[in-house]
């Protein structure tokens, strides 16, 4: 009776299914030995936590492929040894994110909250003044309230510039065109809009306004307003034509044979029932351009004080004040302040982004076409 | 009855208004995309008339006594295609991995949040990252550097000394390689995703470990995709200004990684154009037309990879 003959292994508490299987605490021994390796390792050149991290994390990957391979066998430690590196490739790209945001948040939120500093523009911040308040200990002087003015006004120029272009076009790509040499043309050719460098486009718009105005005047808002419609324009038509394709065509055919024209078709039943698509898209795309530094460099230039006017004189934008504060502080003796306004705009940009990008989720799903209950 | 007639104004095929609309609302549509042509010809045009100058100027026309301009440019070509691929050597196999784990590792309930953690960091602009790399990342990276130029100073390119200020080409490129990531990223995890549940089932009920089913079925579905999702990843790292302008201290082309020198273009154009007249703004306007030639056909490439492939990969 061979059925009833228990194996040794058996006979210690383990189940014929889970023969030849590793034991569940090995994942637990080889972690420890690693970093007791580890750290025993570093003790002989000088101790430090980022450094046994790291040692530890490749010991123990090492480790469990051989304890694997000698408990089970080599397909089995292959597959636990790749399914350790994706898990480690993805702690790695977390670490410049976290990374990222403690910088910002535990240089940049001491700034932000510094009185004053969303209201205050930087006219009369002179070295001397990031010198004393350095020296002194007293809060930084001086804000973003110039570049916040810029950053808006720039962006809402863009997109009051972009957006019905980007929306006709893809209009006219998805209803009117069937498929011909033009529509493939400017598919085509939004391609490559796409990937138009952003500091190429900005030497356009600084370019072509100065062959328009002559140059020295030609340094104003709206330049920077052209090069960054050049960089939406594409990311509009694109994130637009998807959403206008989904609309089922019966919803169309129905209009129709209500005797429906066409334009009136497209204006009351296919971009009501994308509308929500198309906004978070658009959403989505401001987004995209407001944090664009390059491009606005070369064609609004920097300014220290609150410029209202598109249409005149240099203008400060949120991405250049951060570029500018890190580059060239205020007082190059005493950077200090000059880092931490850097850094506390830099934490207003990064919150206007993600409030963009969850209003853009919000308004996807808020607004989106009921799909039954009528 | 008046409900009729209104109908009837309404829903009239052959009112006059109507068909005028129809007429007008077809005709704006197609301006609008005409716009966009005349747009991207206008840049194109615009870019080759004013980098005409520079391109045509002999010895002693061109600022700072450059012999030509290609001597002027090539240099910069090359630090910009050694940053990206840098960047894209590191940024490559991390970002498969991470599409990997989003799509066939991690718990299906946590795939979403996974996925829109990467995308904060696409979110983050630019600007930032520079100035993470220029504060952070560089200092932090600079007794790597010295434990390599010491210990490994015989390759070429750890060679003659290192940045203690950790300003460097490979500090760029780690924050390039950050920068792409996400980008890489969601384009592998969308194609993962699409790989016919049969195949893996398939490959899974014939016996074979998770990593045998994504070597066997999932990679040779998404191969197409993969290779153009990196070449994105290129194009975007090559046309990269802020990260590298503010990173990098900029100087004379060095094969060597870690110490100050190099420089790309569009850092180059960056810091030099708001102070250029004459024929120094056609030298970097011209800069600017070689690199939107390279992101071109670098993303051209990438493209016809998709199209090629579009039966049987989802990558577009």
């Amino acid at each position: 009776m061979t059925t009833n003959v228990k194996t040794d292994l058996e006979n210690k508490g383990r189940s014929r299914l889970t023969v030849g299987q590793k034991p569940r605490w090995t994942w637990a021994a080889c972690l420890a030995g690693s970093a007791v390796v580890a750290a025993a390792v570093l003790a002989l050149i000088g101790f430090n936590v980022a450094g046994w991290a790291v040692l530890t994390a490749v010991l123990y990957v090492a480790s469990m492929y051989v304890s694997t391979v000698v408990l089970e066998n080599r397909r089995k430690a292959t597959n636990g040894l790749w399914t350790n590196l994706v898990f480690g490739a993805f702690v790695i790209a977390l670490l410049p994110l976290v990374s990222v945001l403690w910088t910002v948040l535990s240089i940049g939120l001491p700034g932000l909250l510094a009185p004053g500093f969303l209201a205050s523009d930087m006219l009369g911040i002179t070295g001397a003044v990031d010198q004393q308040s350095v020296n002194e200990g007293t809060s930084v002087l001086g804000g973003v309230a110039h570049a916040l003015v810029g950053s808006l006004l720039i962006t809402i120029g863009a997109t009051v510039i972009s957006v019905p272009i980007g929306l006709l076009t893809s209009i006219y790509l998805v209803e009117y065109s069937r498929g011909g040499f033009f529509s493939k043309a400017i598919t085509f050719f939004v391609d490559v809009m796409t990937g138009i460098p952003s500091i190429v486009a900005g030497l356009f718009a600084a370019g072509l306004m100065m062959t328009l105005v002559g140059p020295g005047t030609n340094v104003m808002g709206f330049s920077a307003v052209l090069a960054l419609s050049v960089l939406m324009i594409p990311v509009v038509v694109r994130s637009t034509e998807e959403m206008l394709r989904v609309v089922p065509n019966e919803l169309r055919e129905a209009s129709y044979a209500l005797g429906v024209r066409k334009w009136r078709t497209i204006l009351r039943v296919v971009i009501p029932t994308s509308i929500s698509g198309i906004a978070s898209g658009v959403t989505l795309a401001i987004a995209r351009v407001i944090g664009e530094t390059a491009p606005i460099l070369v064609t609004a230039g920097v300014a220290i004080q609150t410029n209202w006017n598109l249409f005149q004189d240099w203008m400060m934008s949120l991405p250049v004040y951060i570029y500018r504060q890190m580059m060239f502080p205020t007082a190059p003796s005493a950077p200090d302040a000059s880092e931490q306004r850097a850094w506390a705009a830099a934490l207003v940009l990064i919150i206007i982004v993600m409030l963009l990008n969850l209003l853009a989720r919000f308004i996807a799903k808020a607004f989106a076409p009921k799909k039954s209950g009528r | 009855m008046t409900t009729t007639t209104q109908q009837s104004a309404l829903h009239d095929p052959k009112s006059a208004g109507g068909r005028a609309g129809d007429k007008i609302f077809s005709g704006i549509a197609l301006t609008a995309g005409i716009v966009i042509l005349a747009i991207l010809a206008f840049v194109a045009l615009y870019l080759v008339v004013e980098s005409l100058p520079a391109l045509t100027a002999g010895e002693g026309e061109l600022t700072n006594g450059k012999t030509s301009f290609w001597s002027y440019v090539g240099p910069m070509m090359v630090g910009t295609l050694i940053a990206s691929g840098v960047a894209l050597l590191l940024a490559t196999p991390v970002a498969v991995g991470v599409a990997l784990f989003i799509s066939h590792y991690s718990p299906k309930h946590l795939s979403q949040p996974i996925g829109y953690v990467i995308d904060l960091l696409a979110a983050i602009p630019s600007v930032v990252y520079g100035a993470w790399g220029m504060t952070f990342l560089g200092p932090l990276l600079v007794p790597a550097y010295r434990w390599l130029s010491e210990n490994a100073g015989w390759i070429p390119i750890f060679a003659g000394g290192y940045s203690q200020t950790g300003r460097t080409l490979f500090t760029a490129s780690v924050v390039l390689a950050v920068m792409v990531l996400p980008i890489i990223t969601s384009m592998c995890r969308e194609i993962f995703v699409q790989t016919p549940k049969l195949h893996e089932e398939a490959a899974l009920a014939l016996g074979a470990t998770r990593w045998e089913m994504v070597k066997m079925a999932v990679f040779p579905f998404a191969r197409a995709g993969i290779v153009s999702a990196v070449m994105l990843g290129l194009g975007r790292a090559l046309g990269e200004t802020m990260a590298v302008a503010l990173v990098l201290s900029p100087g004379v082309l060095s094969a060597n990684l870690i110490s100050a020198g190099n420089q790309t273009i569009p850092a180059e154009i960056a810091l030099n154009f708001p102070e250029a007249f004459g024929m120094r703004q056609n030298e970097l306007i011209a800069a600017g037309l070689v690199l939107f030639v390279i992101t071109l056909v670098v993303n051209m490439i990438a493209r016809w990879i998709v199209s090629r492939h579009k039966e049987f990969s989802g990558a577009n």
